[in-house]
């Protein structure tokens, strides 16, 4: 087991290093020129593009060039993200705190509405309650997050007013930029409450409700149907039927024999999908103008903000990478049959 | 459900194939595709007997663009389904049997693609080559092949080992008659499953490329594009918070059941092909 997690844990830098070469290579389609009037900030200056593709090295060959960055990363030097107008490091610093927060506060509902309504399709199969939440899960898994998110906007943003896009209000804005306010954990809800700011943290939460309700109705198909059908394939074994013949109570069956083995790949699958939340959820945060890696990670794309391209996919392969062995360990940890690795 | 999925699919198929007459494009118009403008004023007017689903900004006909916008829609989720399926169980398949360094190299080009966060890539690879449909094409499929590729490998793996495929082995066929006529057939089924209901993820995700803006020029009769049109019009006029609702409404739910006839019909065709879920 020991052995199996080292073994994919030096398999991480392998997909790094993958994971930036490629996007190098992506960049190749792009002439010199081009790539070094991404470096010029001044029209006047657009005459030294010459001196600019000598300093940066941009004739070299790919290789060369992705030698160049990572001497640059090795001395702890990420680059500047002209996007978030910050060096790599702090804009990652100053995005992912809010991308965990609203992690957090959509994975628990997820986790639970899934997991609840999975287990109650399981168990009323065929019935009216089976149809129905199968048939919110799959409307859900139809709807593109933009156009949930826009109608969203629409409703209790334009008509009611209750909650506005983006991270905070400009009150808010202004309390947490000043010198009063301590930022003890970079988690802005969690400072709100240590700073003991209540309408702040109200404004804060208010701000995630809306892009949080989104990911819930968008993302909770999938964890639905796997709990489901693991949970009708555990009510047929034969463990259930002797725990039902020995009399045992029907919420016993269901709740303490049953669910606990159906809960397996209900485990790595939401291991996964925390991960896949965390490393940014680029159309939603996109939609509700929320600064998060993802929202950051797009624009950076779009405005071909290299460095900043490279910080956040960095950052989201690693989470990728880990998430996946985390979800292959839980797997083992939930289920003895399973010996990782093969001892 | 599976009978609402087909019927779906099968009323925009029909919308896709009448495009002409339902909504003829006007005289002297040289591209169908290209959305008929009424005058050029910027505020969205909600549907009238002139424009029964009302216009976006700048005067496009949303109806019109509801129309052949089915076809832009079919030719996105076929092309980008059909090539990344043929790519991954040619890739995977081959990887599969050969095996070796080609596997290993393959099999971490896969890893490296998926580690990516899908839709930054396809972002960098549409930004770098220009907005336009046919790069958000080429973009979704290069990062769907690889799954597909991943799962026609594991297939072929076990299928190859299988006793049938020995003894023809035995028999003395060759290495292709192997492929093509034993291991293809047995471990195809499980990427078909997986493409009918990857059809409605692949639509979405490049929609939502059109919506960030990297899709087709204005006024192309593309649904994502014609939603991007809407995002400044979400709060409507002073007084009418839902003034414009028409501008995101339509063309949302023309992708939301589009998206939901081929997941239900995705769900009847795994039925149908995956004994296991009986």
């Amino acid at each position: 087991m020991l052995a199996f997690a080292l073994k994919r844990l030096l398999f991480l830098p392998l997909v790094m290093f993958g994971v930036t070469a490629l996007l190098f290579s992506c960049l190749q389609f792009l002439s010199a020129e081009m790539r070094a009037s991404l470096y010029v900030k001044d029209p006047r200056q657009l005459s030294q593009l010459e001196a600019v593709i000598e300093k940066y090295g941009l004739r070299k060959p790919m290789p060369v060039q992705y030698g160049l960055w990572l001497k640059q990363v090795a001395r702890g030097d990420l680059g500047y993200s002209e996007t978030a107008k910050m060096p790599v490091s702090e804009a990652i610093a100053a995005f992912f705190p809010a991308t965990f927060e609203l992690t957090i506060l959509s994975f628990f509902p997820i986790l639970f509405v899934g997991v609840y309504f999975g287990v109650l399709s399981a168990v009323h199969k065929e019935k009216l309650i089976d149809h129905l939440s199968r048939f919110v899960a799959i409307t859900g898994y139809s709807l593109p997050s933009f156009v949930l998110g826009l109608v969203l906007l629409m409703i209790f943003y334009g008509r009611l007013h209750w909650f506005p896009p983006g991270r905070y209000s400009l009150e808010t804005d202004m309390l947490v930029h000043s010198t009063a306010f301590r930022h003890w954990t970079g988690l802005l809800t969690l400072d709100c409450l240590i700073n003991a700011q209540w309408s702040a943290f109200v404004d804060v939460v208010k701000h995630m409700i809306l892009p949080a309700a989104t990911l819930l109705y968008i993302s909770v198909a999938l964890l639905l149907r796997i709990t489901r059908s693991s949970m009708l394939e555990e009510l047929s074994k034969d463990y259930v039927r002797t725990a039902r013949a020995k009399g045992l109570h029907e919420r016993a069956v269901v709740y303490k024999h049953a669910l606990a083995n159906a809960l397996i790949p209900v485990v790595t699958l939401s291991s996964l999908l925390f991960i896949g939340l965390l490393g940014g959820v680029v159309i939603t945060e996109t939609v509700f103008d929320f600064p998060g890696i993802g929202r950051w990670g797009v624009q950076a794309a779009q405005q071909l903000d290299i460095p900043g391209v490279l910080g956040a996919t960095l950052l989201s392969s690693f989470l990728f990478v880990s998430a996946n062995l985390i979800s292959d360990l839980l797997y083992a940890v939930c289920d003895p049959r399973i010996r990782v690795g093969g001892d | 459900m599976s009978l609402l999925g087909v019927s779906l699919i099968a009323f925009f198929l029909s919308v896709a194939a009448l495009a002409p007459v339902l909504a003829p494009a006007p005289a002297g118009s040289r591209d169908p595709y290209s959305i008929p403008q009424d005058g050029f004023s910027p505020d969205p007017v909600p549907p009238s007997r002139a424009h029964p689903f009302g216009t976006t900004e700048q005067q496009f006909d949303l109806y019109y663009g509801m129309v052949w916008g089915t076809r832009t829609a079919f030719r996105v989720a076929l092309q980008v389904v059909g090539v990344s399926v043929a790519l991954g169980v040619l890739l995977g398949g081959a990887a599969g049997f050969y095996g070796g360094w080609a596997d290993e190299i393959l099999m971490r080009l896969t890893d490296i693609v998926l580690a990516f966060p899908d839709i930054v890539l396809a972002v960098v690879i549409v930004t770098v080559r220009g907005p336009g449909l046919d790069n958000v094409m080429f973009a979704v499929t290069a990062v769907s092949w690889p799954s597909y590729a991943r799962l026609m490998r594991g297939d072929v793996l076990s299928v190859k080992e299988r006793d049938f495929v020995t003894a023809s082995r035995a028999l003395g066929a060759s290495n292709a008659r192997l492929l093509l006529r034993h291991i293809v057939p047995n471990s195809i089924y499980p990427v078909l499953i997986v493409a009918s209901l990857s059809m409605g993820r692949i639509v979405i995700t490049a929609a939502a490329l059109s919506f960030l803006g990297l899709g087709s020029p204005i006024g192309h009769a593309d649904w994502g594009q014609l939603i991007a049109l809407s995002r400044n019009w979400i709060l409507g006029s002073s007084g009418d918070p839902f003034a414009y609702w028409h501008t995101v409404f339509i063309p949302g739910t023309t992708i939301f059941l589009f998206v939901l006839g081929w997941n239900l019909l995705g769900d009847a065709v795994r039925d149908i092909l995956d004994p296991r879920q009986q």
